[in-house]
């Protein structure tokens, strides 16, 4: 065990945890963030996605040791003053869910198209979001909610 | 107003006495009078005796003799709803919520009836020690069934309240009119609010099977596109599935599995697990499992325990089909073997014969919340959460396994990261709580992907044999169909035939099956309509025209119309090179879908591109549109696993396969254009739609697949590997 410092949506929370310990394991169970899920624990379903430094990355295969002095975003840090990320209203908008259970991990994914690319293609949406599965099968709903999401951003610069 | 509801019924409603709660239940095990009681403090309770429930799901089989008598609360309660002092309003429920969105659904029947927005409605649902016994949420039933009993009871509600309101103005009951949740007065000068009439009562009203519901055609709230309730908490990550549940003090536990299925344990060295700070190691007859303080040493420490296991050889994929008609029994006749005619007859009348053979593999649920549970003992209560489709099976399974009584275990089920018929049993719950009992401390176990691909059930494969018979004019003569171990779900059709004979039958399955949204439906409605494709191709009639000369049901052919209309089907664009066009047509637990599909296929690597898909589904009167079309796309989209790619490989007792990176599910990349057009019967009630829309895609690209290469794929999945001629 080890003394971990991290930066998790914008607070340094100490932690103990063993170096190899996946960054979801600590965010889950000793956080108590638990809106980033465990799908697969193989990198292979893209529900534990969380931004390090604004990418996307696979917190189930990232051992917490090296996000250490990283910046680190989950879906409870999206939120801000209360009011929820442009993506998170129009995932609500679009109906873009069923069991909601791959929706933080499809969320976060998402932020991180959107702020290299606010106005993603339909193309760009499918190749980038492709590491995230939606077992209940709402991918069209996803993909109308980055097209809701990307027109509110649209609005609000006009 | 239904005579039960009336100011002279009111001794239809008890007011509960201290006797009531010294009377024996006639059955201890399920939700009763004392357990309702327990809950129920004050306000009014509205009543839906479980028989309500069981009668609308057809002749009861014999009289139970235990439904009391209908001026008491009855032994069994099926569901209820409570208006408490402060006008709350709580329905009691034990139907699960888990994506199909009944959570919203049923608040809309329920506040369609009460005149009052969703938002004031609360549903408690799947918890064994609040609401009332229910088999299970599966087969489509909670639209059809528990909705209008809720129903029933908001509207006997609304009509009590309306009777109080009366009373407390000493005014005709026509005079009081509902006005935004308000009870008011002719004049408008006085008003009332659900907590001003139930505030001081303690009143109970069973409901009887005949109350007045609105019609479709009279619903405000139902047949709107309410948002998902709470979805602003799915959004946010503050919804808490099992899988989230902490609780002081809770250690994390881990299954050691066995090396294969029907494995032996020969010996267990636990040793080094238990050197391992606050490790327990539990070795209980075949279950292996260790708990510790954390995840990651849990996991280490079942790493480390020694076992030996013995397993006999096992059968394969490859030996599968021929095994499943080798190990077959006899039809059962419950199952739907309905003979009709002579199918030798039919046979002789016929021009053209075909007898053929389909095959579908078994496949996983791959819910993305693995299984999970957590388990807590307080003394001998055991308490266990845990994403299930029955809470009252997994109590039952919970309280064999350790030998108590049932009213010893509660099962609570926060709203599930998805089930698709896998999550009908308990064995997470039941390691969990084994884990939990050895430590006296709470244990959290989430199976891992590999667990869930691996130990979970699989849908039935199944090999099904065809043999037709059709006259040059596209009328079907004979029709024999014999479904081995896949399921008899479906297997009766609409089609016209004179002469019948459809059979499932049973088989012995290498692997552990179950439950699959659709059951059956899907392996009898590819084998049905791959073959109709196949009969109207060999009298020279196109999939359209060839359904509906053999179709008079009203239903189905207005689904298949809507279909092909939206798609364009008489007007496609034939002879594109590598471009195809399927139809298919079906009919399942109340619903009816129609499904074309546009596929391409690039020969130099074999892949197969579904284009563009349109689905017309109707299932009676639509409660919800927005959540209607969000189902049917879901069940397109799983549907395409299925048709195209998903197969689980096994060999020798293992699974080969049990990882997405190897078991392939549908992605954003495999989604084709999707159109979806409902049918909005509202002269028919409604019927469930989370599983028959899922029935149409696999014959419909088949045939598809048939229109662009001229090879017949007649085995799920279609193109694992990719097409190859």
């Amino acid at each position: 065990m080890s003394k971990i410092t991290l930066n998790v949506n914008g607070k340094k929370l100490p932690v103990d945890a063993d170096a190899e310990t996946s960054l979801l394991m600590v965010l889950r169970n000793d956080l108590g963030l638990t809106g980033t899920k465990y799908g697969c624990g193989q990198a292979q379903c893209g529900a534990c996605t969380v931004l390090v430094d604004g990418e996307p990355v696979r917190s189930c295969v990232t051992p917490v040791s090296r996000v250490a002095s990283k910046q680190i975003t989950t879906i409870e840090g999206l939120e801000k003053d209360g009011q929820l990320h442009p993506l998170q209203e129009a995932f609500l908008k679009a109906d873009a869910m069923q069991c909601g259970y791959c929706t933080s991990g499809m969320i976060m994914a998402g932020v991180a198209l959107l702020n290299h690319n606010p106005r993603p293609t339909r193309e760009e949406i499918v190749t980038n979001m492709e590491g995230n599965i939606c077992r209940c099968g709402t991918y069209l709903r996803i993909i109308k909610a980055f097209e809701v999401a990307s027109s509110n951003a649209r609005e609000a610069v006009k | 107003m239904t005579e039960n509801s009336s100011v002279e019924n009111q001794a239809n409603m008890i007011e509960l006495e201290r006797y009531e709660l010294f009377e024996n239940p006639a059955y201890s095990f399920q939700f009763d009078r004392r357990e309702f009681i327990k809950i129920f403090s004050g306000g009014i309770a509205l009543i839906v005796p479980l028989t309500n429930l069981l009668a609308q799901e057809g002749p009861r089989q014999g009289e139970s003799g235990r439904g009391g008598m209908n001026r008491s609360i009855p032994n069994e309660v099926g569901a209820w709803i409570h208006i408490d002092e402060d006008g709350g309003v709580t329905v009691y429920t034990g139907k699960v919520e888990m994506g199909q969105n009944i959570r919203t659904s049923l608040s809309q029947a329920v506040a369609d009836e009460l005149h009052v927005p969703v938002s004031t409605i609360r549903l408690v649902m799947g918890d064994t020690a609040r609401t009332p016994f229910d088999m299970g949420t599966f087969g489509s039933r909670s639209t059809p069934t528990m909705a209008p009993q809720l129903r029933k009871a908001a509207a006997t509600a609304r009509e009590l309240l309306i009777d109080l309101a009366a009373q407390q103005w000493n005014v005709d009951r026509g005079a009081v009119k509902i006005v935004e949740s308000r009870f008011v007065n002719h004049d408008a000068t006085k008003s009332l609010s659900l907590a001003d009439l139930a505030k001081g009562l303690k009143l109970v009203k069973v409901i009887p099977e005949n109350v007045a519901i609105a019609t479709p055609k009279e619903w405000t709230i139902a047949g709107t596109g309410v948002p998902k309730v709470a979805g602003n908490d799915f959004v946010t990550g503050k919804h808490q599935y099992t899988s989230d549940i902490k609780l002081p003090g809770m250690l994390f536990g881990k299954v050691v599995r066995p090396s294969a299925f029907n494995a032996t344990l020969v010996s267990v060295d636990t040793k080094a697990a238990e050197a391992m700070q606050g490790v327990k190691v539990v070795h209980d007859g075949t279950f292996v499992g260790v708990a510790a303080a954390d995840q990651m040493t849990a996991s280490r420490a079942a790493d480390v325990v020694r076992v030996e296991w013995k397993a006999e050889a096992q059968p394969s994929n490859v030996e599968l089909f021929a095994l499943l008609k080798k190990q077959s029994g006899d039809n059962r006749a419950e199952d739907g073997a309905r003979p009709l005619g002579s199918i030798p007859a039919g046979l002789a009348i016929a021009d053209k014969k075909l007898e053929l053979t389909y095959a579908v593999a078994y496949i996983a649920h791959a819910p993305l919340e693995p299984r999970a549970a957590v388990a807590e003992w307080k003394d001998d209560q055991l308490t266990v959460w845990t994403g299930t489709q029955r809470p009252f099976g997994v109590r039952g399974e919970l309280a064999e396994a350790f030998r108590i009584p049932e009213e010893k275990v509660r099962v609570i089920v926060p709203d599930t990261g998805s089930a698709y018929g896998g999550k009908h049993t308990g064995e997470c719950a039941i390691e969990a709580a084994r884990l939990a009992r050895a430590t006296n401390k709470p244990v959290k176990l989430v199976w891992t992907r590999e667990e869930e691909f691996t130990w979970a059930y699989f849908r039935p494969a199944g090999v099904i044999d065809v043999k037709t018979g059709v006259k040059n004019d596209g009328t079907i003569t004979a029709w024999e169909f014999h479904n081995y171990n896949s399921g008899p779900a479906a297997i009766q059709h609409k089609y016209d035939i004179p002469n019948q004979n459809i059979q499932f039958h049973p088989s012995k399955s290498p692997l552990r099956q179950g439950s699959y949204r659709g059951l059956a439906a899907t392996a009898n409605h590819f084998a049905r309509e791959t073959h109709i494709d196949e009969l109207a191709r060999i009298v020279n009639i196109d999939a359209l025209p060839f359904r509906l000369k053999n179709l008079k049901d009203d239903r189905m052919r207005a689904v298949l119309n809507a279909a092909t209309s939206r798609f364009g089907w008489s007007s496609r664009k034939t002879g594109v090179a590598d471009t195809g066009y399927g139809l298919s047509c079906g009919f399942d637990k109340g619903g009816y879908v129609a499904t074309c599909a546009e596929v391409n296929i690039d020969r130099s690597t074999g892949n197969v591109r579904i284009v563009r898909v349109v689905e017309a589904f109707e299932c009676g009167a639509i409660v919800n549109p927005t959540h209607l079309e969000n189902q049917i796309e879901g069940a397109v989209v799983m549907a395409i696993g299925g048709a195209l790619f998903e197969s689980v490989d096994f060999a020798n007792g293992k699974i080969l396969n049990p990882r997405f990176s190897r078991y392939r599910v549908p992605r954003f990349s495999d989604v084709p254009k999707i159109e979806i057009v409902l049918v909005d019967r509202k002269d028919l009630p409604s019927a469930g739609a989370g599983e028959t829309p899922i029935v149409g895609l696999a014959p419909a690209v088949g045939n598809a697949i048939f229109d662009a290469t001229g090879t017949r794929l007649r085995s799920l999945p279609l193109v694992s590997k990719g097409f190859r001629t």
